[in-house]
């Protein structure tokens, strides 16, 4: 139910982004989600790949700081008030969301939370019959 | 307008008939009352009576700035205790501070100097004087302080800091002079600018910049603003305070005050003494001090001498512009900065790599400096808030180290050059021509 997401220190500095999508790329990692969280000196790059361990050791290899943190993915309609209902549920239970990314693609919109307790955010979410990703 | 022309216009056999017989009392008293320049001396085989004129002096030991911090806090001092009647203090690197102690005959020439630099920026008893470096350990408040009560102006002791009150002061008082740093300087035209005032609403003639190095630009800048003629005031704790060189109204190079303070340009790497006109490392010897002499202290400070007949009339060598340091030290905004400070605090966090870069920059005539340190891998953490928190831990500890505000910048580990030996750690993107 948990999904490994990489999270990558990154300067501000042109094509730095693009640095990691190729070494991932060349390596036959394929991105599934991404999101950047950025400040003015520096930014983390959140990436979700297949193969999130071995995506790790190749990044450290080119000496990036790197780390995984587990994320809860979850898939629901591309539709006025879907994702707000789910919210609320984790509100009303007190799940914290740290940070979120979305994606949608025709009926479905896929999110990625990130939650201070993802257990708990994993059992709201079943309880109220959300559909989570095993993986993406 | 001169101060002392028996002095400042002697010429020049006289002077250097002064400045041996000057050379040969300083160097018998340190001799017989400062070990370490004794042992030096022995080491060296050179005896008292060998130095028979100014000339001799390229036979003496030089004394550098980690000679006065391994001798601290009086290991220098000539003169015995209760003849100290002061200390100023400069700052040192992580270890100890520089001290110097003043004999009253010493605090005595201090201000006839400074009367000297007063009076060639064309100020007189009728003046109102405003001393705006600041007072206490550093030598800039006290020393400006006292030479303006020799001359008789009026001094108003601002110090730094509130710098409102201080335009008001200023504006109502009449004041028609001020020292202060050439950054602080802009800092007034800023401020005066922001309570919506001009210069024709103070009555500011002269500034004396020092303490800091300054550009060209910023004369015209701060002359322009602040409705005053900008000179350059040089001096530095160890040899006396400010008041050491002065420009005239010539403004064509700094006039030392060589019957006090005896300069030599040097390479700095050779230690070879270079003729006028030769850029090299600025040394003074302090021919008259009573508390804590000096032989040819390395300032570190990069200029050349000039001799020659100035069209003010004075005969006294002048120093040009100080081009840079030669070694590592940094000042900004006045304030020595020494990249081993930055290296200790850095070293103490263990988030840290042990890498690091300081780029020095002049953003609207105010000097930056940006601190880039590398985050360790391990501390690398997918929260912003506890990366920000790191960052601002960081920022908090140098600033209460290095007196000076610090832009943290957080890098990638490896992405600071490692350089080979002698490691370079310092970017001085400022321009100063
Ligand atoms: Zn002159």
């Amino acid at each position: 139910m948990r999904i490994k997401q990489l999270s990558v220190f990154l300067e501000n500095k042109t094509g730095r982004i693009n640095e990691v999508a190729k070494i991932l790329g060349k390596h036959g990692f394929n991105m599934h989600a991404f999101s950047m969280a950025e400040t003015p000196d520096f930014g983390i790059l959140r990436l979700i790949v297949s193969d999130a361990d071995r995506a790790v050791e190749v990044l450290r290899e080119e000496n990036f700081a790197v780390m995984l943190t587990d994320v809860v993915c979850i898939s629901c309609s591309n539709e006025a008030g879907a994702l707000s209902s789910i919210l609320e549920h984790l509100a009303e239970k007190e799940v914290f969301i740290e940070y979120m990314y979305a994606f949608a693609e025709g009926d479905k919109a896929n999110v990625v939370i990130r939650a201070n307790d993802i257990d708990r955010c994993v059992e709201v979410l079943q309880q109220c019959g959300c559909n989570i990703f095993d993986s993406l | 307008m001169i101060w002392n022309p028996n002095k400042e216009c002697m010429s020049r056999d006289e002077m250097h008939s002064l400045q041996s017989k000057r050379l040969q009392k300083l160097v018998t008293y340190v001799y017989h009352n400062v070990p370490f320049y004794r042992n030096k001396m022995q080491a060296m085989d050179v005896a008292p009576e060998d130095i028979n004129s100014i000339d001799d002096i390229v036979k003496l030991p030089f004394t550098t700035k980690q000679d006065l911090r391994d001798n601290y806090p009086y290991g220098l001092q000539a003169a015995p205790a209760s003849e100290i009647i002061r200390v100023h203090a400069s700052s040192g690197t992580t270890g100890n501070p520089t001290i110097v102690g003043y004999t009253r005959k010493d605090l005595a020439v201090w201000s006839e100097v400074m009367t000297r630099c007063l009076t060639a920026y064309g100020i007189t008893r009728d003046d109102t004087f405003s001393v705006s470096y600041g007072y206490g350990l550093f030598t800039g408040g006290l020393g400006a302080h006292y030479g303006v009560e020799n001359l008789g102006a009026t001094v108003i002791p601002t110090s730094t800091g509130n710098t409102e009150k201080h335009i008001r002061l200023i504006r109502d008082l009449k004041t028609t002079g001020i020292a202060c740093t050439p950054s602080y300087a802009l800092y007034l035209a800023e401020t005066l600018d922001k309570m919506g005032l001009t210069k024709d609403d103070i009555s500011l003639r002269v500034g004396a910049f020092g303490a800091e190095p300054w550009t060209e630009n910023m004369r015209h800048e701060i002359e322009e603003r602040l409705g005053l003629k900008g000179y350059n005031l040089y001096g530095l704790s160890e040899i006396m305070g400010p008041g050491v060189s002065y420009e005239c109204s010539e403004q064509n190079g700094s006039h030392i005050c060589e019957d006090h303070f005896y300069p030599e340009i040097i390479n700095p790497d050779t230690l070879e003494q270079l003729p006028y006109g030769e850029q090299g490392e600025l040394v003074f010897t302090t021919l008259t001090k009573e508390g804590m002499p000096l032989l040819r202290y390395r300032t570190k400070d990069l200029c050349s001498l000039m001799d020659g007949e100035c069209a003010c009339g004075r005969t006294s060598v002048r120093m040009g512009r100080i081009v840079g340091r030669s070694d590592d030290m940094l000042i900004i905004r006045g304030i020595n900065v020494f990249p081993s400070q930055v290296e200790s605090v850095i070293l103490e966090m263990q988030e840290f790599e042990p890498q690091y870069m300081l780029v020095v920059d002049r953003v609207n005539n105010l000097d930056t400096l940006q601190v880039q340190v590398e985050v360790r891998r391990n501390f690398f953490s997918d929260d912003i808030g506890s990366m920000l928190a790191m960052k601002k831990a960081l920022g908090d500890k140098l600033k209460s180290v290095l007196s000076i505000g610090v832009d943290v910048r957080l890098m990638e580990p490896g992405s600071i050059e490692r350089s080979q030996g002698k490691g370079k750690h310092v970017i001085d993107n400022r321009k100063l021509k």
